[in-house]
């Protein structure tokens, strides 16, 4: 082998591409035994259709690249954030890169031959175990790509197992924007449209919810806690309104918070989706993982890969890709959904952190997420001027706080002190804290001391 | 001839390969005795694994034994582009700048913005595309976005009444699927005899209901579609959009672009030309590139260059949102830095070898290719062989089996793309692989796999007997 080695080293390369292996005299063989004069031969394209230009691309060494990104990307802003609304971050421990990136996880393809991919499939096995435990439902998908997306696709769900047809998807007003836009999106091919119910001082009015709903409400969407950092009161009676109506009751939500807020189940939603990235990934810019979980008689409607046990020809367990009639390489156009690739190594990832932070250690990340805002709100609410948190509510890892002056020139001027927020009203910034930030919190107060005045 | 044996680690009384998180230890939590907050708004309590970092790290190292990646071994996935996935693209992902949150200010994350911009001008330059937009999270999310285009389009031109999209049998699942969930009726178009799309069944199915014909180029078959101009011709003269599917793009990279040909609408999938790892399944990523007349429906927001700078806006007509965020941010990375190592001989080398491959490894098997001339990948027929027994079979000679029973055009279909990544000795191992197998007897076929971490899996009892958690176990 190594004289082999050796001898391809020394020869000359005709290879531009320093990922294909090809010498010269390889190519000139593999030609021969194809019985083809050049490898411009091999290509059926007319001529018309031809490229013949150039993309003006420079190819540059791997030392180049690194370079060149380290310093393009180095352009951000030093900046400690302050921000969540859907995105959280948390500490993600090293076991996390050092397991994760493992040639045989990360290179590996959709396990569509399970008896050689059984690492995979039971890390994603116990990925959906985790949210079955979590969520207190019976199905978890092994992935969506994101909040936004999983709710949308919880939506068209929830019109397929409905006994009658539907128009509306009910969603609470505090729900952001860019969900709305997916959502909306997705119910393009359906006869659906998305309507929003008032919420009261930050959270569900039962009253309000009520007055809302009709019998063409197909689904009720509630995030707990909400995008504003509160957490909701009456979800219970949520459940028991969307149960009325022959309605699904989806609940956005996370891993961290739900181990420690209300078990999705004991208050009757039939669907929970989310981004479960908040373990596993920095905030990576929106990249996320779409968390999906949802009751079992709902089982042959799930959009998305699901992984099962079963056994092999020893008769051991084994893991196996399941269901998959649902999908669309075998249903194409009566398929659940559309979606193929997933976030599948983000749920490994995913679930790598919670296995590393136990049960404990989950519960006591979850509890930290609550006093960490109620303490920053309060040192907040000393300073002058400022009202914090706006909403007179429990909350988890964010709150909004309201400010004297322009919402977007605070946002501004803590930018310059190195520190981002939300601006989200006129008058009102929203604010994230968490164990990744925790440490710059007196920095932060001051810094926020300082330009309100 | 290789031999291989999958690392594997089972506990024999216990009837089951490596033991569950859970099963090795767990502990239930009582939360309200661990919480500030009033008993009614939480939970009693959870249940969890709860290991130390030890054995959790040794957990996960036996499971990746148990798992085969490219890097293990040939991956000639038909239709996935299993490539050598470099690994300084880890690096610049790990970079901490690249971990920006999304709802971070345009101002202060101009070098997050500048590379977005500049992918979406490369990829706009590789399809030959006026605009790109980086948004669409897989491959079958740029499809929907794709087709929302078009539909946003049609609607803007008061077309709103097309109600159809073409699509060939042979196409990806997702084709069909993403057309019905953008709201469309779908048309299957029937081959022609040589594989290809069969012109006079296309001017049979089009007409003023027609709102697109979304094609793979070089098709499933591995075949060049040879008469695009006349079917682009076809499809505009009748007001509809011509779509081009980008899973097979790592054929013609440098060698033809799909705007080209006539495409109005693009998807490449990242995780397949551009090198990006697919994890087990994704992530990935799916820009979409338009020709000019189409940008201004693309998702918002976009990124352009303002002078120096970069900023976000919000293409005139555009269609919304189809990610909460900005798509797949890591994974647009590590293409870019892909892209930019290779540059445009490299890029341009990648599909030639690609093709030189497949055509090479079709050329050492003694297996019925029906079709061709093909390009980076090729049909082969697994004759009076069941496709699927086929391929457990390969997997005990050390290489991943192609992907089987489809295109359905060739019985027991093979499809088989061995990418660029290979040498021929590696594609010469492919080949004994396939030829081996091909002179095995039936039972050797249906008994198998013997070398994998897990013998020959029931899907039947899985599907009909679903047990998707460790709760569903007990």
């Amino acid at each position: 082998m190594s004289q082999q080695f050796q001898d391809k080293k020394s020869e000359s390369r005709s290879t531009e591409s320093p990922f294909a292996p090809h010498t010269e005299e390889d190519v000139q063989a593999m030609l021969d035994a194809i019985g083809a004069e050049s490898v411009e031969d091999l290509f059926d394209v007319p001529s018309s259709v031809q490229f013949d230009g150039s993309f003006g691309i420079e190819s540059s060494s791997e030392q180049e690249v690194v370079r060149d990104v380290s310093d393009t990307l180095a352009r951000n802003d030093q900046l400690t954030e302050f921000l969540g609304r859907g995105r959280y971050e948390h500490y993600v421990p090293s076991i996390i890169d050092n397991l994760s990136l493992r040639s045989e996880f990360l290179t590996s393809y959709t396990q569509y031959q399970p008896e050689i991919a059984q690492g995979f499939l039971q890390a994603l096995f116990e990925y959906q175990s985790m949210l079955v435990e979590l969520t207190g439902l019976e199905v978890a998908n092994c992935s969506m790509y994101d909040a936004a997306t999983a709710l949308a696709e919880a939506a068209l769900l929830a019109d397929r197992v409905r006994g009658t047809s539907g128009s509306k998807v009910l969603v609470s007003d505090l729900v952001r924007e860019e969900r709305l836009s997916v959502l909306e999106n997705y119910l393009i091919g359906s006869d659906m449209t998305v309507e929003t119910y008032p919420t009261v001082d930050g959270a569900t009015d039962p009253t309000a919810l009520a007055d809302n709903v009709t019998d063409e409400t197909v689904m009720i969407y509630v995030e707990n806690p909400t995008a504003v950092g509160t957490i909701e009161e009456n979800l219970s009676t949520v459940g028991d309104i969307a149960e009325e109506h022959d309605a699904a009751f989806c609940l956005g939500t996370d891993p961290v918070a739900l181990a420690l807020l209300e078990e999705p189940s004991n208050v009757g939603a039939d669907v929970v989706v989310g981004d479960a990235s908040a373990l596993g990934l920095s905030p990576a810019y929106g990249l996320g993982l779409g968390l999906f979980a949802c009751r079992e008689d709902y089982l042959r409607q799930v959009p998305g890969r699901l992984v099962g046990a079963s056994e092999d020809a020893n008769d051991n367990r084994a893991y196996t890709l399941t269901l998959q009639t649902r999908e669309q390489h075998i249903r194409r156009e009566r398929a659940t959904s559309n979606i193929c690739t997933n976030q599948a190594w983000v749920a490994l990832r995913t679930a790598i952190h919670v296995a590393w932070l136990g049960a404990t250690g989950l519960v006591d990340l979850a509890e930290e997420c609550v006093q960490l805002p109620r303490e920053l709100a309060a040192d907040l609410n000393d300073i002058d001027g400022v009202t914090a948190p706006v909403h007179d509510r429990h909350h988890f890892r964010e709150f909004l706080a309201e400010t004297p002056r322009d919402a977007e020139r605070v946002a501004a001027d803590l930018e310059s002190n190195g520190f981002a927020v939300h601006a989200v009203d006129e008058h009102q910034v929203q604010v994230c804290i968490t164990d990744a930030n925790r440490s710059e919190r007196d920095e932060f107060v001051e810094a926020v001391r300082e330009v309100v005045a | 001839m290789q031999r291989y044996n999958q690392a594997v680690w089972s506990e024999t009384d216990d009837s089951r390969y490596e033991t569950l998180l859970a099963e090795k230890n767990e502990q239930t939590v009582d939360v309200e005795e661990r919480t500030t907050l009033p008993d009614e708004l939480t939970r009693e309590s959870v249940t969890l694994p709860e290991l130390s970092e030890p054995e959790i790290a040794r957990h996960y190292t036996r499971l990746s034994q148990m798992n085969y990646g490219v890097e293990s071994g040939p991956f000639p996935l038909g239709s996935c582009t299993m490539k050598y996935n470099p690994k300084f693209t880890e690096e610049v992902a790990a970079l901490a700048d690249a971990a920006v949150h999304p709802d971070r200010s345009a101002e202060s994350t101009q070098g997050t913005l500048a590379v977005y911009a500049r992918l979406q001008d490369y990829l706009g330059r590789i399809g030959g595309m006026d605009a790109v937009t980086l948004q669409p999270p897989a491959g079958a999310s740029g499809e929907f976005t794709g087709i929302l285009v078009a539909r946003a389009y049609h609607e803007h031109n008061d077309e709103g009444n097309r109600s159809k999209v073409i699509v060939p049998a042979s196409a990806h699942g997702t084709n069909f699927a993403s057309a019905v969930m953008a709201g469309y009726e779908v048309v299957e178009l029937p081959p022609s005899d040589d594989g290809r799309v069969d012109i006079d069944a296309l001017e049979a199915a089009v007409g003023d209901d027609t709102a697109a014909l979304m094609l793979t180029n070089p098709n499933t078959l591995g075949l060049f579609e040879r008469d695009i101009e006349e079917i682009a011709e076809i499809v505009h003269d009748a007001g509809g959009l011509l779509y081009y599917d980008g899973a097979n793009l790592n054929a013609l990279l440098g060698q033809a672009r799909p705007g080209d040909m006539g495409f109005d609408i693009m998807h490449f999938n990242l995780h397949k030309t551009f090198a990006t790892p697919h994890g087990g399944g994704g992530p990935g990523a799916g820009p979409i590139g338009v020709t000019a007349d189409l940008a201004e429906f693309l998702p918002s927001p976009h990124v352009r260059a303002d002078g120096e700078s970069y900023e976000l806006y919000e293409p005139e007509r555009s269609i919304g949102k189809v990610h909460g965020a900005m798509g797949n941010w890591l994974v647009l990375l590590k293409a870019y830095a892909y892209i930019e190592r290779l540059g445009d001989e490299g890029l341009t080398d990648t599909s030639a070898k690609a093709v030189l491959n497949a055509n090479y490894l079709g050329s050492q098997i003694d297996l019925d290719i029906p079709f061709g001339p093909f390009h980076h990948e090729f049909v082969a027929s697994a004759g009076d062989r069941d496709a699927a027994d086929f391929a457990k079979r390969m997997l005990d000679y050390g290489v991943h089996p192609p992907t089987t029973k489809w295109p359905e055009i060739v019985s027991e279909a093979l499809m088989t793309e061995p990418t660029e990544m290979e040498s021929q000795d590696t594609l010469d191992q492919l080949a004994d692989a396939f030829n081996a197998v091909a002179g095995e007897n039936e039972e050797s076929l249906s008994t198998a796999p013997s070398s994998t971490a897990a013998r020959r899996i029931d899907q039947t009892s899985a599907a009909r007997n679903p047990r998707l958690s460790w709760h569903a176990l007990e």
